[in-house]
């Protein structure tokens, strides 16, 4: 591979992902806390945290579980709650597309909201990247990330309790990943596309199965390109 | 529930969960989207993203989801920083600072 570009973009990829190792680790700890307090056994707590590898999914599964509830609604509920992570892949899909398989098959293992996030940011600054750059930059991400949430998982389990209420913990992820929000609103289209998904997140919150998300998103979606070509023709003479 | 029934799910949920990840990145590949599909998805970040932290601003599970001050200022105060100074770090520090600084002295005063 040629190295024209001097630019390291796996350790910009990990320097990115640090903040986020407070919302992985707590989380992660989390989950084993709870699946220490249910009938999973160790081996399957950490498979669970191995081989499913998405947090909120991994929660709504256990729940379920506790509650006895069929095996396909299980199934059913964390794969409806991991489904953004289709519309993850799809815009991946040129970005990344032109990798070998191989890479793209590891990479859809370790797409989470997380790897997600960073490359939104990263790859629209960065537009000259190669495929490999990119490629780079969101195993990067993952690097600290994925081993922080299995490990803390296996702590979890161990310690067996709660975090202390007064780190105020829980709202490590809504901080983090509204840091990233921030600078994401580039355009009017970007901010339509944003109060768009928090309006219609909030209304659509009972749907279960985190479905209200999906529409939300998706409407959201559409509002921001409507947007984008109403600006892009008013100004054209 | 039994151990193998336990198992099935994981495997289950883990197959399932990453023919999703993989979809369009495995089988579109290098194939080229339309114009419109690309408009599209250019607003994913920012469809999702909001809508997914939006729900956990308002009605924090730590508080038995009550809308908090605390919580609700830190968020504020996270995305504003990140708005104008496009600098993510900062924004992250604004709203821990502005979270242990409320919670703190709403603390004091009960």
């Amino acid at each position: 591979m040629a190295r024209s570009k001097p630019k390291n973009t796996y350790l910009m990829g990990l320097r990115d992902a640090l903040p986020f190792l407070l919302v992985a680790g707590p989380f992660g700890l989390l989950f084993g806390v709870v699946a220490a307090e249910s009938e999973l056994s160790v081996p399957q707590a950490m498979a669970f945290s191995t081989v499913v590898f998405a947090g909120a999914a991994q929660f709504a599964a256990l729940q379920l579980m506790v509650d006895n509830a069929p095996v396909l609604i299980v199934v059913a509920t964390a794969l409806a709650v991991n489904l953004r992570m289709a519309m993850y892949s799809a815009w991946l899909a040129p970005w990344l597309g032109g990798a070998p398989l191989w890479q793209r098959a590891l990479a859809a293992y370790v797409n989470v909201d997380q790897s997600f996030a960073c490359s939104a940011i990263r790859f629209e600054q960065y537009p000259d990247w190669s495929v490999a750059q990119r490629m780079a930059f969101f195993f990067g991400v993952v690097t600290p990330i994925a081993p922080a949430w299995v490990a803390m998982t296996a702590l979890g389990l161990w310690l067996g309790e709660g975090i202390p209420a007064w780190l105020a913990l829980d709202f490590a992820m809504p901080v983090c990943f509204l840091a990233l929000i921030g600078p994401m609103m580039r355009t009017a289209a970007h901010l339509a596309a944003a109060f768009a998904s928090v309006a219609l997140a909030l209304l659509l919150a009972g749907v279960p199965y985190n479905l209200g998300l999906l529409v939300a998103a998706l409407v959201a979606m559409a509002v921001g390109a409507r947007v984008e070509l109403w600006q892009t023709r008013r100004p054209a003479p | 529930m039994s151990d193998a029934t336990i198992w099935i799910i994981i495997l289950a949920t883990g197959i399932g969960t990453f023919l999703l990840r993989f979809s369009f990145l495995g089988v579109l590949g290098g194939a080229t989207l339309p114009d419109w599909v690309l408009r599209h998805l250019r607003y994913t970040a920012v469809a999702v993203l909001p809508g997914l932290v939006a729900p956990l601003v308002l009605w924090p599970e730590a508080t038995g989801g009550q809308p908090d001050g605390p919580r609700f200022a830190a968020a504020v105060a996270t995305v504003v920083v990140g708005y104008f100074t496009r600098n993510v770090l900062g924004a992250i520090a604004a709203g821990a600072v502005t979270l242990y600084a409320l919670l703190w002295f709403t603390g004091l005063s009960i």
